[in-house]
């Protein structure tokens, strides 16, 4: 089965500098031929790949803003953290108003659903089977869980994002209004690659609500570029109520969806390093007494996404002040605009559940007896190798090497430390280590060296 | 495949470190995770009996395509009566270990429930080997 990815390496840009494979959770990269490859296997999307580049070589596959003209009723479904990349003083009226200019006649956030998501999470723990549940709204955790910690995906929870409930909510409302389903195109504006991968290729469900995907940091270009032509001359039109409750604004901070949770005990958990800590605990039983798991990869999460312009706590700062002015006009009995789903609540909660996750484990060879047989060669070579992880080989680790050589084809000559004392021995001359390292790091880096003789 | 790690006595900061080991490995073999989970189940609280009631020892893993068959031999007091202490509950554990939240009596019994085969071999003075067998498919 082919996954589909969002992150991508463009190979006429790739120095093969190997700062990426350096820095991925499950070891994904690999250089060869002086180039970074990803292995689409192991890959979850998280982005780690993408911060570490220092060429700008990984980057976000995203659909052009113009397939939005395809359809005749354009939706923008923008997260709260959108809103919250831009001063205090541009307001969300104006940005909204700016939406509806460079083309979508409707503009909805993602998080009006979240009261919705958030009943059907805590009927789950209510329920209280598979503890500790885990929040299936981090679309970057749910893989790692499938990818690396495949005796937990029964502790996800399995119920859309928010981003899945708000497009299904709106494609319900406007197909009610008259339009015709093929008619409506929902456009969700990603802070992060994973999210791309989840409506590309959903986990637990056939296909997403979501019609598109467009990058939030080229919206942003365009959104800021209408603020900058527009000046100080802008009149501004308020939207006529707050468009999210206070509680859903802060849904996709960290601690967001945990301030709502009914469970006795939960913990919020941002930062993959910190995320794959923890659940090699719970994976171990060694975690009693926790109900529920709030678990982000990137740091702040959706603040932290890579798509996002604005520094994370900034933004986190804007959401908290948007929230606590929204707070205000909720103790005075305002209406927000989350009300008009509230009509829908009943056909949201029944259609909210996917299926059941499935394990995306990688593994030596199906069949046991093979593994055991390559998992002693690999033991074996990992005993052969220095383990410091220089990653000259290209591979990011001595055992990542030791388990390509066994898997993929690579040699225990890749390992510099071998062919250094393979060459002192005469068993190898200093031209075919060379050209390893050429095989690896690509004949222009070689040749540079070379020519600086 | 044969693994062998070792527990010291009364270090419960490092209990489950052979568990996790084994975890890993039976992971690379994409064992059925819920095969894993009583694996590192049943391993970790043996780890942690040989921690809190003896003076520390090994824990050995022998994987096989169908089975894993894992020891826990620690130099101790030993057990004297064996199916007392494989009765829910039953614990010698002193006050100083049920205060870090272990010794509920819950040990063998719980080890019992997760494995295919549980053996206890014991004797007072020496020590006592746990062989637990989980099969694999």
């Amino acid at each position: 089965m082919a996954f589909f990815h969002a992150l991508q390496i463009n190979e006429n840009v790739c120095e093969g500098c190997s700062h990426c494979m350096r820095v991925c959770p499950t070891e994904a990269i690999r250089v060869r031929d002086g180039k970074a490859h990803i292995n689409e296997n192991r890959c979850i999307d998280c982005g780690n790949c993408f911060i570490a580049c220092p060429h700008k070589a990984v980057f976000v596959k995203q659909d052009d803003f113009e397939e939005i003209f395809k359809y005749p009723c354009r939706v923008a479904l923008v997260p709260a953290v959108f809103l919250g990349q831009f001063k205090n003083d541009i307001s969300v009226s104006r940005i909204y108003a700016i939406l509806n200019e460079i083309g979508f006649q409707h503009v909805i956030e993602t998080e009006i659903t979240t009261p919705i998501y958030t009943e059907a999470k805590n009927r789950l723990e209510r329920e209280g089977n598979n503890k500790p549940l885990i929040s299936s709204f981090c679309p970057a955790i749910v893989r790692l869980i499938q990818v690396k910690f495949p005796g937990l995906v029964e502790n996800i929870m399995p119920v859309k994002a928010p981003l899945d409930i708000t497009a299904m909510y709106i494609k319900r409302k406007l197909e009610k209004d008259g339009w015709r389903n093929d008619d409506i195109g929902v456009f969700y504006v990603t802070p992060c690659a994973a999210k791309i991968a989840a409506v590309k290729s959903p986990v637990g469900e056939e296909r997403s609500w979501v019609d598109g995907v467009i990058n939030m940091d080229s919206l942003y270009n365009r959104v800021y570029k209408k603020i900058k032509e527009q000046g100080h001359d802008y009149k501004e039109v308020k939207l006529p109520i707050a468009q999210l409750t206070s509680d859903s604004i802060l849904t996709s901070l960290t601690n967001g969806e945990r301030r709502l949770s009914v469970a006795e005990h939960s913990l919020s958990i941002d930062g993959i390093d910190n995320v794959i800590e923890f659940l090699e605990k719970v994976e171990n039983d060694e975690i009693e007494d926790v109900d529920f798991l709030e678990l982000r990869a990137c740091d702040q999460s959706c603040p932290g996404g890579i798509l996002t312009y604005n520094n994370r706590f900034l933004t986190c700062e804007r959401m908290f002040n948007r929230a606590r002015y929204v707070a205000g006009k909720e103790r005075r009995g305002e209406l927000t605009r989350a009300q008009e789903v509230e009509d829908e609540r009943a056909y949201l909660l029944e259609n909210v559940s996917v299926d059941e996750v499935e394990p995306r484990s990688i593994s030596l060879d199906p069949d046991i007896s093979k593994a055991l047989e390559k998992m002693n060669k690999i033991k074996e070579l990992e005993r052969m190798l220095p383990q410091i992880d220089c990653g000259i080989c290209g591979a990011p680790t001595c055992d990542a090497l030791a388990e390509d050589i066994v898997c993929n084809g690579c040699k225990l000559s890749d390992c510099i430390f071998v062919q250094r004392n393979m060459e002192a021995n005469k068993d190898m001359k200093v031209e075919d280590s060379l050209k390893i390292w050429e095989d690896i790091w690509g004949y222009e880096k070689i040749e540079k060296f070379r020519q600086n003789k | 495949m044969h693994l062998e790690y070792t527990v010291v006595e009364g270090d419960f900061v490092n209990a489950g470190s052979a568990s996790s080991a084994i975890k890993k490995t039976l992971k690379q073999l994409s064992v059925n995770p819920s095969i894993v989970k009583r694996v590192v189940v049943a391993l970790y609280e043996a780890e942690v009996n040989a921690i809190a009631h003896a003076y520390g020892g090994v824990v050995t893993a022998d994987i096989d395509a169908g089975k894993i068959l894992l020891r826990v031999i620690d130099k101790g007091p030993g057990i004297p009566d064996i199916d007392w202490a494989m009765q829910e509950g039953n614990s010698t554990a002193s006050p100083e270990v049920r205060n870090m939240g272990f010794g509920a009596g819950m040990g063998l019994p719980n080890i019992k429930k997760n494995v295919d085969r549980l053996d206890v071999q014991s004797t007072v003075g020496v020590g006592t080997t746990v062989e637990m067998e989980v099969n694999l498919s």
